[in-house]
């Protein structure tokens, strides 16, 4: 009766997680060739002979080569790119990827690696005719040693399958993110997600020990180390971390996991200027320190679009900008009694002027949900322009206005937010239409990023370069670091195969 | 003006997956994070919302159960509530409380607060019960207005919508009167730091039911809590063919 009951809750708050659901409503995009005006590379075309040899290794099931199987994996969850691939493999073994790739690199065929198609640079889907392969039905979980909290899995199982799966053990994967219904660990890999745990467990390239990955000719590299400590020669792995998937597919990850805090503590709060974001900012890492799991930073715009597009409610009164602070910990009485002295003292200086705290899940859920589901709630208004920066705290948030201002008069334009993960200095700028403008992207670009590394920030603080910002790696990186990216690939995917026309500038002239 | 009592149950949050104890003797509620009871909430919503709407002069909070009931009466105070209420059940009494006894002890406050109006929850989401509300209602003798989704006040009379099997139902009911909160009669607020401030030098009074004269002794005894079966897992068959076959062998066609 109870679950009953809660299934009731939970249809009349309007909850659907995890993130799947997709609205009709988005027309399909233009090709990505057309608009990023890109020639393809000297590559072959798929033959029968191809698709004969790709059955004999994944069988007849596991191979898509109808156009309406195939559409969904050409375009993006943003509708923002689209490629015509006429096949997707999806294999099962790292043996089978590797037959698949030997077979697409003595063939010159491009291939497209592709997780849980959530990315947001326009990566994970082809350009051109490149073959898809999927990790999807790479979900298997290996294994999960308690005592040193590793978790080996294959590259295709769902974050949140993880998470469920670590859950029952008592543990916790070290980064969570709002698409995790969806995303992939190898695609959080081949990315490098950072989310919205990072400032609590660092980035993957940290947590992550070891990698299994197949190179573009089919050998299958093992670096699958479960030791927190292994100094033996180059750090390979690093390579696959973040390398969206021009350099290898990544079949196996082992990653250090956490233990699930006892105590969990979310506070929601409203402020009514960035000085005292700010001012929140340096108390909560004074005050929180080593409880402090997750600082986010939402502004009145982003709220609106979620209260307006997904109905969800905000509990707290209007304000210029909100935050959500997490602690995690090992004793609830020490968090809680910690967490509330900071909100008193903040209440009290007026640096906060509303706010909530919970500790119950279901409050906590429905709390992070407004964060989470932020982008979705931004998609729905037709078009997402979205950019993922890094900059220093007081720069941080004065892209927002600064773009708004640079947009003044630019028509169609619906609203331009900010969101981000304050804590790590990242935030996500949005700029929505209702269709797809020409007029307002080249409004953006490069502005943007311009103005981004006049301030010294990054273009792509974890999005990556994907597709979509391959023009702007040089706002970021000298020449010579460019130049030994593209002498790595060459040693790597001689062929150029893996992921063509992604992350580095004009990758197949080089 | 109304003075209104509601009555608010800390249970544990719907969100955690409950477990049995070894013993079957109960459920685990130690180190489990607990809520008010959602109806409970959506109880007080609405008699917050009558003071603010100036058809109440006072909300009071009630909550039977061990110490820990008086951090689910401050979230009913920060919500609004006026003053709360703490009558102290705990151990072993507290395992075999039950509606009964609930709304004996209920109903001699409503006495005690000359309160004209009492909402509860149309149930708690732990035991499931739905009876408090009609029983409080039986005890003092009162009309009851249950699964209320909507509730108005005219001429001194509460018109209210109810929620039943195929429809809703209209009625109107004298005061004093019981209501039990349906899912649908609003959307209850969220504590808000500023309030839970506030809130803190609310009077919150501890009573016992021995004070209030009602006899807390067990009318039911504990034999066993199970979990429920566990569901037996699918299996995928190949084609149509080999599914109807299967469903034959099952004896399902
Ligand atoms: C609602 C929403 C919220 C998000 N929040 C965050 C966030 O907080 N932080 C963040 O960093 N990102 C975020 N993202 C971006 C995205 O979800 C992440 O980058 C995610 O890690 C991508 O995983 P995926 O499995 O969907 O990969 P895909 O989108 O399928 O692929 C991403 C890239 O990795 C490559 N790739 C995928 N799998 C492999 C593999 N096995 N081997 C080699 N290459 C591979 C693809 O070719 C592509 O270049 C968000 C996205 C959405 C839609």
């Amino acid at each position: 009766m109870r679950k009953a009951t809660s299934n009731v809750l939970h249809s009349v708050t309007q909850r659907h997680w995890p993130l799947k659901i997709r609205t009709a409503k988005y027309s399909t995009p233009p090709l990505s060739k057309d608009t990023y005006k890109i020639k393809r590379g000297n590559f072959a075309s798929l033959t029968d002979k191809d698709i004969n040899v790709f059955e004999g290794i994944v069988g007849k099931t596991r191979m898509l080569t109808d156009v309406s199987d195939v559409e969904a994996y050409n375009v993006d969850w943003l509708h923002s790119v689209r490629g015509s691939s006429q096949c997707v493999l999806k294999p099962k073994t790292t043996e089978e990827v590797s037959a698949i790739l030997k077979h697409c690199n003595e063939r010159r065929l491009a291939v497209c690696p592709q997780g849980g198609n959530t990315g947001l640079a326009g990566g994970s889907n082809p350009v051109f005719d490149e073959v898809v392969i999927s990790t999807s039905l790479m979900n298997k979980i290996i294994s999960f040693d308690s005592l040193s909290g590793v978790l080996t899995c294959q590259a295709g199982c769902v974050l949140e399958q993880l998470e469920s799966y670590l859950l029952e053990q008592g543990f916790l994967m070290p980064l969570d993110l709002g698409a995790k219904g969806s995303c992939q660990i190898g695609g959080n890999v081949s990315t490098n997600a950072g989310g919205l745990r990072l400032v609590r467990y660092g980035s993957l390239h940290g947590t992550v020990l070891g990698i299994e990955a197949v190179l573009a000719n089919g050998e299958v590299i093992n670096c699958l180390n479960k030791m927190k400590k292994d100094n033996t020669g180059y750090h390979l792995k690093h390579l696959f971390i973040g390398s969206e998937g021009t350099l290898g597919l990544v079949t196996q990850v082992a990653i250090h996991c956490p233990v699930s805090p006892k105590s969990l503590n979310v506070a929601f709060l409203g402020l009514d200027s960035y000085e005292k974001v700010l001012e929140a900012l340096k108390s909560s890492k004074k005050d929180l320190g080593e409880i402090l799991s997750s600082c986010e930073l939402m502004d009145r715009t982003s709220i609106q679009a979620v209260e307006e597009n997904l109905k969800l409610r905000v509990p707290i009164k209007d304000c210029p900008f909100y935050m959500l602070i997490e602690t995690s910990g090992s004793n609830s009485d020490h968090d809680e009694e910690k967490l509330s002295q900071f909100l008193e003292n903040a209440l009290e200086k007026n640096i906060i002027v509303d706010g909530i705290q919970a500790s119950e899940p279901s409050r906590i859920k429905q709390l992070f949900e407004v964060r989470e589901r932020m982008a979705e709630a931004l998609l729905l208004d037709g078009f997402l322009y979205t950019y993922d920066v890094s900059l220093k705290p007081q720069d941080f948030y004065s892209i927002v206005p600064t773009t708004r201002e640079h947009l003044k008069n630019v028509p169609g334009v619906m609203r331009v937010t900010g969101f981000g993960h304050f804590g790590d200095g990242n935030i996500h700028l949005n700029i929505t239409s209702k269709e797809y403008s020409k007029e307002i992207m080249n409004n953006i670009e490069p502005f943007v990023y311009e103005w981004t590394s006049k301030f010294g920030g990054s273009v792509s603080a974890e999005h990556g370069i994907g597709l979509k910002k391959t023009g702007a790696v040089h706002f970021c990186k000298p020449p010579q670091a460019i130049q030994l990216m593209h002498q790595i690939k060459n040693v790597m995917d001689p062929n150029g195969i893996m992921n063509p026309y992604k992350v580095l500038p004009a990758i197949n002239s080089a | 003006m109304a003075r209104v009592l509601v009555g608010v149950k800390r249970v544990i949050d719907y969100a955690v997956k409950i477990r049995v104890k070894p013993d079957k003797s109960g459920v685990v509620t130690e180190g489990v994070k607990h809520s008010m009871n959602p109806f409970d909430e959506i109880a007080v919503e609405e008699a917050v919302k009558m003071k603010e709407k100036k058809l109440a002069a006072e909300v009071v909070a009630v909550s039977c159960g061990p110490s820990q009931a008086q951090e689910t009466l401050r979230t009913a105070l920060a919500m609004g509530a006026d003053r709360a209420i703490h009558v102290e059940v705990s151990g072993a009494e507290y395992e075999t409380l039950q509606p009964i006894h609930v709304s004996k002890i209920l109903a001699k406050l409503a006495q005690d607060e000359k309160a004209d109006i009492v909402i509860l929850g149309k149930q708690a989401i732990d035991d499931d019960s739905n009876q408090t509300a009609q029983m409080v209602a039986g005890v003092l003798d009162w009309p009851q207005a249950t699964y209320a989704s909507k509730v108005e006040k005219k001429d001194g009379e509460l018109h209210v919508t109810r929620e039943i099997d195929g429809g809703l139902e209209n009625i109107k009911v004298k005061l004093p009167a019981v209501l039990s909160a349906d899912l649908r009669l609003n959307e209850p607020r969220y504590a808000t730091l500023p309030n839970i401030m506030k809130a803190k030098k609310k009077p919150l009074k501890k009573v016992t039911a021995k004070d209030l004269g009602v006899d807390l002794a067990p009318r039911i005894q504990i034999i066993s809590v199970e979990e429920p079966p566990v569901r037996q897992a699918g299996s995928i068959v190949g084609d149509v063919d080999t599914l109807v076959s299967k469903l034959k062998e099952s004896g399902h066609v």
